[in-house]
């Protein structure tokens, strides 16, 4: 029989199907309810059959492991070869503080760095700036000088272990820092392995985290790019985000395609300011949720690689392969963490985890069971860590490559994602491109509704949520505190106080001006903030200069 | 006509998340309020002066970095020394558990945790409204 | 009352809310303030959604109050009709002016009326007056017939447009051209203006000796401000000179007098009493044919102005 002859009987089948076993069956016993949706509200039918990959051959929407569209991964053999990274988000009060929970977490097996940084670190203020006021270290470490970032990463070896930085606005500063800390201990740049989040275009549309108007902050993040691509190779200059695009209420075919539309803003900036596509293009990276609904988020991730596949081959013309596959790292859903029953939160960790894992991330970040309430404390870290070390080394989910590769389900659901965000893309287009859309609070309207449908949905008990509208207790959980010292506050206050009092004054101010003219004009601004960071100035500082350069943002209708 | 319930909901300090602020926002919409949301990075004093010039019946504060226990207090503080100390403050975000017996003592009415329902959100601030005459 | 005309905000607040929920006190307070109205110069913003007036009265208020004006601000936004709730969310784009002690912003909800402002708009702009502001902006909804009644209230009446992007023709609400004095054409950083900055040059008049000017702004030129902020100042000093400003406040008078007198007449026929019931009476003379309307209105007028207790309508 021929595949079209196949099909056609797979229809009278289901058809007889319908026709008896299911109506018997419905009619003994109906359904839950009567529609089923995914977590973004999607929905999800009964059954999914071959009927339902019709149009596409294999070749086309699959392909092989490793080759294009990497809708099956983008290594021949994934974690047969090497696991993903195990790399959890750590930072809380001063860098003496975080540098002892990096080793912690390095002692029980990470194998790779994540640093957290604090409200005013994020939005570049000093520890000792008035906008800083009750937030030290509080969701972060406090990073304001290279003393700092020395102290940070004190006994870890930079030019071993791979950091990420999770940090936006001011991301080129501290990059700086990084830098020169790797430089001072004789690490070659060239050497260095990491990634800075550096991802402007979300923090306008969901995060908020943003110092300065988009078109500078996009020169900014050029900046590094070309930068990144001379001087640190190995360094991943971006992670192109939807985490915080899907936590600030978006649903997993936004967070997609809002994602990918900011990801290919950027390689149009890149290729506009001269740079060729595949000399950046190599270190883009991306940075995904991993939510409660299974299927939709391995859906997710393989959608993304196919779509990102083909727009940097077809619409940007990238010749290398390594410039047309998409490397992600994962985290799993903060947003859907609970303070009620807090134990619990173990168990949605561990099935985000592995919609990650079964969807072929590159890295990943297991959230802790307190995280709803607390940065977390030792006991609560190490749970999260063990929980990726338990689908490593004991599910057998990492055995083979892309296991759900052919479900009927999965694949459906992959094709149902990879239109919408065809049809999101056009929508963006229409406004006039992403920042256009920015201005006109598109993204953040849709963001907006999406996370009022969402929470709705749980007023009314359509969604249930564990502990929270059913299975509710009245139990008040039991949690180790993790705080904040005042010791380490007045610490990093003394240490900021001495910074400015021992460095070379004059050294300082050149450097300042330096930055300020190279803002004003064209240069590349990171050789000139390496420059100010060497001179000791400190992140508030240099944003300052930048503020005063640059401007600062004003939101857009937002309601 | 039953006097309208006006609720300034505010986000202190540097924290961006605003996800639960526009949601409470217009979930008090839906329930008959007029709702002035502030937007982000307001100091205590920018949020006592609006709650001030639109005589709103209370305040809602959204903070989810960890300085409530700085910032909440202030607001209250500020609101005493402006003499405005009948306009409630009631706070929601991250707030640990036990964190809520010190706001509470600080002069904070009510505290929102993760997974409050809006419905208790809303009765709280009815019932604001109502102790002012609404 | 007194605090309120020194300056006490909490006071003009409270004043506000009261006027806002038509309580008895408000219509004594507003008459005990009204002599001290007057000096203010009103500016009335209206323009569709999204066209970006809630940021230009905020520049506005910025460079005002560098120039050493005191500015009051209130800011319409439409209440839901199914709710009856509304998020007044003017008050975000002004976020950095809020603290300053020489500004006064005041969000306020339509509480139903149709148009692009509510009752209250205009007394609280009154007192925002006698508190001591020397300019108040008022932006409007921005939909309906908004344009019209700021253009009755307010001594400048703004129309802020901005251009559309692509070829798309521009169609301008009618009536629009013949109440403004000044005209914004804004966000031209993002669209072409020419086109629309030509049509309405093209079709805006003179009236009385004044010619609107059209003042191109954006978010990126602060220079434009200024030009806008000029052409305001101008114009006020036109209507003082011309004699238009006191013109002006005549025929606004006029209007409230009359609405007050319509709005007291059907609270009365509304209350119990003899207005009321002879109301009903006349109502069912016109529909059995005994009467027609107009002159069952002349009788009621008579009714219902004999005698009654005093009272003030807003209008």
């Amino acid at each position: 029989m021929t595949d079209a002859e196949d099909l056609k009987a797979l229809e009278a089948r289901l058809k007889r199907w319908e026709e008896t076993s299911l109506k018997d069956s419905l009619k003994a016993l109906p359904e839950r309810r009567a529609t089923f949706v995914t977590t973004s509200s999607r929905p999800v039918r009964r059954l999914y059959t071959p009927l339902d990959l019709a149009g596409k051959s294999a070749a086309e929407r699959l392909g092989e492991p490793g080759e294009y569209p990497f809708t099956r991964g983008i290594h021949p053999t994934m974690y047969r070869g090497r696991l993903w990274t195990m790399r959890m988000f750590a930072g809380y009060g001063s860098a003496e503080d975080t540098n002892r929970r990096f080793k912690y977490l390095i002692d029980h097996g990470e194998t790779g760095l994540s640093v957290a940084f604090d409200m005013p670190t994020l939005y570049g203020y000093d520890t000792d700036a008035k906008e800083a006021k009750g937030e030290f270290g509080t969701c972060g470490v406090a990073v304001s000088s290279l003393e700092d970032m020395e102290i940070l990463f004190r006994g870890i070896d930079v030019g071993e272990v791979s950091t990420s930085m999770t940090i936006n606005s001011p991301a080129s500063v501290t990059w700086a820092m990084y830098l020169a800390m790797a430089e001072k201990r004789g690490v070659p740049l060239t050497k260095l392995r990491g990634t800075i989040q550096n991802d402007i275009l979300k923090e306008y549309e969901a995060q908020k985290e943003w110092i300065f108007p988009p078109e500078a902050s996009m020169r900014l993040v050029v900046d590094t790019f070309e930068f990144g691509a001379k001087q640190v190779p190995q360094w991943n200059t971006i992670s192109i985000s939807g985490y915080h695009i899907r936590e600030a209420g978006a649903t997993a075919a936004q967070e997609l395609a809002f994602t990918l539309a900011n990801g290919m803003e950027y390689v149009r900036w890149g290729i506009d300011r001269g740079l060729r596509v595949d000399d950046f293009a190599p270190r883009l990276s991306f940075f995904f949720n991993a939510h409660n609904d299974l299927f939709e988020e391995i859906a997710k991730y393989r959608a993304a690689r196919r779509i990102w596949a083909r727009e940097m081959r077809d619409t940007f013309a990238a010749k290398s392969p390594r410039s047309w596959l998409l490397r992600t790292h994962a985290q799993t859903a903060g947003v859907s963490l609970t303070a009620q029953q807090p134990e619990v939160n173990i168990v949605r960790t561990t099935i985000q985890a592995l919609a990650a894992v079964l969807g072929g991330t590159q890295s990943l970040h297991t959230n802790s069971y307190d995280e709803a309430y607390q940065v977390p404390n030792e006991k609560a870290v190490r749970v999260a860590l063990r929980t990726q070390q338990i689908l490593a080394h004991e599910s057998g989910v990492a055995n083979t490559v892309d296991p759900l590769g052919g479900s009927y389900y999965l694949e459906a659901l992959t094709d149902e994602l990879e239109e919408e965000a065809y049809r999101t893309f056009d929508r963006i287009q229409e406004l006039g491109g992403v920042i256009p859309a920015i201005r006109k609070g598109y993204f953040q309207q849709e963001i907006a509704n999406s996370a009022y449908r969402y929470q709705r949905e749980i007023e009314d008990k359509e969604r249930t949520i564990v502990g929270v509208n059913d299975f509710v207790v009245d139990e008040q959980p039991e949690v180790e505190r993790l705080k904040v010292s005042e010791a380490s506050y007045r610490a990093q206050l003394e240490r900021l106080k001495r910074t400015r009092k021992t460095r070379d004054a004059q050294k300082h101010a050149r450097a300042l001006d330096r930055l300020r003219n190279g803002c004003e004009g064209d240069d590349n601004t990171m050789p000139l903030i390496l420059d100010a960071v060497r001179a000791r100035a400190t992140l508030g500082e240099t944003c300052d200069v930048m503020r005063e350069v640059f401007g600062v943002w004003e939101e857009p209708l937002l309601y | 006509m039953p006097k309208k319930i006006r609720v300034l909901i505010a986000k202190p300090g540097l924290d961006g998340h605003d996800r639960g602020a526009k949601v409470i926002a217009r979930a008090l919409r839906d329930a008959g309020m007029e709702v002035i949301y502030t937007g982000l990075r307001q100091t205590p004093e920018d949020i006592v002066e609006a709650a001030i010039q639109e005589d709103v019946d209370a305040i809602g504060l959204s903070c989810l970095s960890g300085a409530h226990m700085v910032l909440f207090p202030d607001v209250v503080k500020l609101l005493k020394k402006r003499r405005a100390g009948d306009i409630l403050v009631a706070g929601g975000g991250i707030i640990p558990e036990d964190d809520v017996p010190k706001l509470k003592k600080a002069g904070i009415k009510a505290v929102f945790g993760p997974g409050t329902p809006l419905s208790d959100v809303v009765a709280f601030f009815q019932k604001a409204g109502k102790a002012k005459g609404a | 009352m007194a605090s309120l005309l020194d300056g006490d905000k909490r006071a003009a607040a409270k004043l506000i809310s009261l006027i806002e929920d038509d309580e008895p006190e408000a219509a004594e307070a507003l008459a005990t303030i009204y002599p001290h109205t007057g000096r203010a110069h009103v500016i009335g913003f209206t323009g569709a959604p999204g066209v970006g007036k809630s940021s230009l009265i905020n520049r506005l208020v910025r460079l005002f109050r560098a120039r050493g004006k005191k500015v009051g601000v209130v800011a319409v936004d439409p209440t839901s009709p199914y709710s009856g709730g509304a998020v007044l969310g003017d008050r975000i784009r002004m976020a950095d002016t809020g603290v300053d002690p020489g500004v006064f912003i005041r969000s306020m909800a339509t509480r139903g009326h149709a148009g692009g402002l509510a009752l209250a708009t205009f007394d609280a702009v009154r007192v925002l007056d006698a508190m001591g502001m020397d300019v108040v902006l008022v932006e409007t909804v921005g939909a309906g017939q908004s344009e019209v009644e700021i253009a009755s209230r307010a001594h400048t009446t703004v129309v802020v447009e901005m251009p559309l992007a692509g070829d798309a023709v521009q169609t301008m609400k009618a009536g629009i051209l013949e109440i403004g004095d000044v005209y914004v054409v804004n966000k031209v950083d993002l669209a072409d203006a020419d086109t629309l900055v030509a049509n309405l040059r093209f079709q805006i008049e003179a009236r009385d000796g004044w010619t609107p000017p059209i003042v191109r702004t954006s978010a990126l030129e602060d220079a434009r401000i200024d030009e806008l902020a000029d052409a305001l100042e101008k114009h006020a000093a036109y209507l003082r000179r011309s004699g238009n400003w006191k013109k002006r406040e005549l025929d606004r008078a006029r209007q409230e007098i009359l609405e007050n007198a319509r709005r007291l007449l059907a609270q009365r026929v509304r209350d119990p009493g003899a207005a009321g019931s002879s109301f009903e009476t006349l109502a069912q003379q016109v529909v059995a044919r005994k009467l027609d309307s107009q002159s069952a209105a002349v009788r009621l007028l008579q009714v219902a102005t004999r005698k009654g207790p005093r009272q003030r309508a807003r209008p």
